[in-house]
């Protein structure tokens, strides 16, 4: 069904959170997210440099069918925007977890933000959800 | 669960998103709204249309009914076949369906009307017929399936004997044809109306066969490489198009000549009684809004609800999306009459620019935008 790579962390609002080596956090919107989305056509990409607290709405995707907004997983600050999907939002549609990352964010709370979901409890989120 | 087409389990072989649709199980897309849409543009694309009500109107009476009943003229039908596109109307003018009324013969006329509105449509004819010589029947004995895009046609018509295949590639647009007893490939039917009709603004049918051949006409059309398209692609492709959607651009409190319909009213001849006739003639004299299309010149997509302001006073978005065939978002807006130019458009809070156009983006394939229009930003 969905793809759910293990080695990421997941949120209730189906946001992604990768850690990276510096420190950083990478997000994105799951398979299961763009899938329920429909063909995306229009992100509005963060901005660098903007504060944001866990669960506030940052950046907004528009699919076909709607928008819908995006949450930061975690506090702290946007250092980047990606550029590539302003141009190609599809790429969140083709590759979620990767060329279609959205934003990433420098914070304290890297391994530990409360509320983080491991890819076992987001699968049983979605099974739960589909019942 | 809601209600379900024959052609239900025939979305589901094919991997479709099912939503629900006024009550029915209707298929959104199969994977990709957006390449379903190109597919009608570029090739041929099918739709399952069944969930929309099919109504016969037979007797002596059924012309001077339909006269009456509703707002354009089936006066106007002269050749045996030939359809009418019309709102039905409330006594003070108010839209309660828009559909399109075929003339099969003197005494028979075929009226498709809307999913959500088929069971106030079908109790409001009843009602209003009482005193005329005209039996209504509801078809549901009947599935539709709309094969269009600049292929379509030839395709479609591909799959009867080569008698019947000349007869539909002459069917002339907006004219219907009753076959009667038929092969469609190996599969016999008993009955079958071909419409060249469809809500695309691509050329096409409008296919409505007995429930029970359904599914295997709808495979034969699918191995024919005709692209299963859902009511995603339906929406976008007939918002590019300009065509209202009851719901959105029509509804019951608000008249056709505020709705970009006027023209669909027949206020000529001038003795011929309608529904919504007293009403509408004075609300040709106060008329404050009027239907006109969107183009955003900003990043973003309109939607439905939100906010435009005009230099005439502000007004509404009844229908937005991003334009596959364009690459760019368009809308249908109800704004104060007169309104023209460059407007801003309330945008979950930011005001975007957008500009005022004639409400008709695409036609066959062609986008009817200039390109120094859509050369402007983003």
């Amino acid at each position: 069904m969905s793809d759910i790579p293990n080695d990421l962390r997941y949120t209730r609002t189906h946001e992604w959170l990768r850690s990276l080596p510096n420190g950083q956090v990478e997000v994105g919107i799951t398979h299961h997210a763009q899938g329920a989305l429909g063909d995306l056509v229009f992100v509005d990409v963060p901005q660098a440099g903007r504060k944001v607290s866990a669960g506030e709405a940052c950046a907004v995707v528009e699919s076909v069918k709607a928008a819908s907004d995006i949450y930061s997983p975690v506090d702290g600050i946007i250092v980047a925007g990606n550029q590539a999907i302003a141009g190609a939002p599809e790429l969140v549609n083709t590759d979620p977890y990767k060329a279609g990352w959205l934003m990433r964010i420098e914070t304290k709370a890297n391994g530990a933000a409360a509320g983080l979901l491991s890819a076992d409890e987001y699968a049983k989120m979605l099974a739960d959800e589909s019942h | 669960m809601g209600l379900k087409t024959p052609l239900y389990d025939s979305h589901l072989k094919l991997g479709a998103k099912i939503v629900d649709f006024g009550g029915w199980d209707m298929p959104l897309h199969y994977g990709s709204q957006i390449e379903e849409h190109h597919a009608v543009r570029r090739g041929a694309g099918m739709f399952d249309v069944s969930h929309m009500g099919i109504v016969d109107l037979h007797g002596a009476g059924a012309a001077q009914f339909l006269r009456f009943v509703l707002a354009n003229d089936v006066g106007k039908l002269r050749t045996p076949g030939k359809g009418l596109y019309s709102c039905l109307l409330r006594d003070d003018g108010g839209v309660l369906d828009d559909l399109i009324v075929y003339r099969m013969d003197e005494e028979w006329f075929r009226m498709i009307v809307n999913a959500g509105t088929r069971a106030k449509d079908l109790a409001w004819l009843r009602q209003k017929s009482a005193s005329y010589a005209v039996r209504i029947s509801e078809r549901d004995d009947l599935a539709m399936i709309a094969v269009q895009g600049p292929q379509a046609r030839e395709l479609a018509a591909s799959l009867f004997p080569a008698d019947v295949r000349s007869r539909l590639l002459e069917l002339a647009p907006f004219v219907a044809v009753e076959l009667g007893n038929v092969f469609a490939g190996q599969l016999e039917l008993q009955s079958c109306f071909v419409a060249r009709t469809g809500y695309t603004g691509e050329d096409g049918f409008e296919i409505a066969i007995g429930a029970g051949a359904a599914p295997r006409l709808w495979e034969q059309l699918h191995a024919l490489g005709i692209v299963a398209a859902g009511l995603g692609a339906r929406d976008t492709l007939r918002l590019e198009a300009g065509y209202s959607l009851y719901g959105h651009e029509l509804d019951e409190n608000h008249d056709p000549l505020s709705s970009g319909l006027a023209w669909t009213v027949a206020f000529e001849p001038a003795e011929r009684d309608f529904i919504g006739r007293k009403a509408l003639g004075k609300a040709l004299m106060i008329q404050k809004d009027e239907m006109t299309g969107l183009l955003l010149l900003d990043r973003g997509v309109l939607r439905a609800q939100q906010r435009v302001l005009t230099s005439a006073g502000s007004g509404e978005i009844t229908s937005g999306t991003f334009a596959p065939t364009i690459g760019r978002s368009i809308a249908m807006a109800r704004v104060p009459r007169g309104a023209s130019g460059r407007v801003q458009v309330d945008v979950r809070g930011k005001l975007l620019a957008a500009l005022i156009i004639k409400p008709l983006f695409v036609h066959h394939g062609q986008v009817l935008i200039s390109t120094e229009l859509l050369g402007e930003n983003p």
